[in-house]
């Protein structure tokens, strides 16, 4: 070796590196840069060769630790005042990825009847009554919007429409689930039965408790989202949102809206929905 | 597989000494992932720890028996609502700082220096008696012994888990199968929390060992160069 400096891996394996400079103020350099670079696969324990004047290493690594710097940039989610526009951006981010990576064609699991949660073990969750008093006599659902044939419908209309039944799991945003028997007509049938315009963006409805929900016509259409009229081969109870809700196993619990009163097809949203509007994320598929 | 130790000099001419040895062990990619996946770790535990209070068990929801009652002063985000906005942002930075640092370290090679093999092996025991019952120091001759190597290749392995049940928890239909492998959403909840305290235990030792040995390592972390190494 008549090189002072040369790198003790390049002797075993010159091949890596061709272009290499060898000169003794490059030497330093030359081992930053090669930290950078494929290292040759059985090196030698490493030898003491290069050498760096200590100011010069101080002023290197101060220019390193400046370059880690944009770290602090997640500083922002620290900061009262930028917190809140960051985690809707975050929230909005994750939306959008999630609506990616919903399939239509993609079915949610479905169980045995042996799986099924006991009916009585189904929980009854609502934000604010467990039956908003609905007189099912008289009860219809106003249809608005985007629709060639606007208009109150009665639930044997909805009843008409093709029964389908489905075991499957509900997930609650809170972190529980159940497995369900749920009964209805496919909400793409009744879409059909209303003439509703599919190429609109959402559905909204609005219940009979002043909840209200928005769906994105994709989920909407997908051949698991019913208009939900029974559980368990029973009409739905009171607490279950008789006599009309919606069940979505590709949404998370809070987008089945229960006790529905009214359903629109449109373009815009005015409002996500009542949890969605509280900070909640307005796609949660699941 | 180590980097290039150079020897650090006072002075200039006749009057140059040897002040003492510096190696670049961590390449920036490196370094940027580190911290902002150290940031976003806090973070998703802060915040998953929140989620978990809204339902703080792994059984049924009729009846409910609470596993543990988490502090909210050790959470973050406040409110459930808070804490998913937290979490399902923080995930985003997790997932790409983890993919970045292991492409790097696979096409740069940089792997070989803190990738757990057979060889690392027979090093394991005597760097174990040497951290808990005083053993004799082994020789160091590389930036990370067996015992390292293997703590930091685990804690790889983990980080890919808590992402592999994060998303079967996340999206339980659109990745079906991920969840069946796990047991359905239900059991993946639990496996994504029972990650998250393996992670959680990984960093403990890591902060230890910084703090017992390793300022000039806390130090080549933010710089990349680190003083003084022991090979």
């Amino acid at each position: 070796m008549e090189l002072e400096n040369a790198n003790p891996e390049q002797e075993k394996d010159p091949g890596t590196q061709p272009e290499q400079s060898e000169t003794h103020s490059e030497a330093a350099k030359d081992a930053e840069k090669r930290a950078d670079e494929p290292l040759p696969r059985e090196a030698a324990p490493s030898i003491v060769r290069a050498t760096m004047d200590e100011r010069k290493l101080a002023s290197r690594s101060r220019r390193e630790l400046l370059k880690v710097a944009p770290v602090l940039v997640l500083g922002a989610f620290a900061i009262p005042s930028l917190q809140e526009t960051v985690l809707k951006r975050g929230l909005g981010f994750n939306d959008w990825a999630s609506k990616l990576l919903f399939r239509r064609g993609h079915l949610a699991p479905t169980f045995a009847d042996s799986a099924l949660t006991p009916f009585e073990k189904f929980p009854i969750n609502d934000y604010d009554v467990d039956d908003p008093g609905v007189i099912l006599e008289n009860w219809t659902l106003t249809v608005g919007g985007a629709v060639q044939k606007p208009g109150d419908y009665r639930l044997d209309r909805i009843q008409g429409l093709p029964r389908i039944r489905q075991n499957t799991r509900h997930v609650c945003v809170e972190g529980w689930d159940v497995i369900g028997r749920f009964g209805g007509a496919r909400l793409s049938d009744f879409l059909v039965m209303i003439g509703a315009d599919t190429s609109a963006r959402y559905i909204t409805v609005a219940c009979a408790d002043d909840y209200y929900e928005s769906l994105d016509m994709a989920t909407a259409l997908h051949p698991q989202t019913l208009l939900c009229y029974e559980m368990y081969d029973q009409p739905l109870t009171r607490e279950h949102g008789a006599p009309l809700r919606l069940q979505i196993p590709t949404k998370i619990g809070y987008k089945q809206a229960k006790y529905l009163t009214d359903l629109k097809v449109t373009n815009v949203l005015e409002k996500v929905g009542y949890w969605e509007d509280q900070g909640y994320s307005a796609f949660y598929g699941l | 597989m180590s980097s290039t130790v150079l020897e650090i000099t006072r002075g200039k001419g006749e009057d140059t000494e040897v002040a003492g040895r510096a190696a670049y062990e961590h390449p920036l990619v490196v370094r940027l992932c580190h911290w902002l996946n150290a940031i976003s770790l806090f973070v998703l535990a802060g915040s998953g720890l929140q989620i978990f209070r809204a339902f703080p068990s792994f059984g049924a929801k009729i009846p409910q028996k609470d596993l543990l009652n988490w502090p909210k002063s050790f959470a973050i985000g406040g409110w459930l609502g808070g804490a998913l906005q937290w979490h399902l942002t923080f995930m985003w930075i997790y997932i790409a700082t983890g993919v970045i640092y292991v492409g790097y370290q696979i096409f740069s090679g940089n792997y070989r220096q803190v990738l757990f093999t057979r060889r690392d092996l027979p090093g394991v025991w005597p760097m174990v008696r040497h951290y808990f019952f005083f053993g004799p120091k082994p020789e160091v001759r590389e930036a990370y012994n067996p015992l390292q190597k293997n703590a930091y290749t685990l804690a790889i392995g983990l980080g890919v888990l808590s992402v592999l049940t994060g998303l079967a928890v996340w999206k339980p239909v659109q990745f079906s199968w991920l969840a069946a492998l796990m047991g359905g959403f239900h059991w993946a909840r639990l496996w994504h929390f029972l990650v998250m305290w393996a992670l959680l235990a990984f960093v403990f030792g890591h902060l230890v060992m910084v703090v017992i040995h390793g300022w000039n390592n806390f130090v080549s972390m933010l710089t990349g160069w680190k003083k003084d190494p022991e090979y």
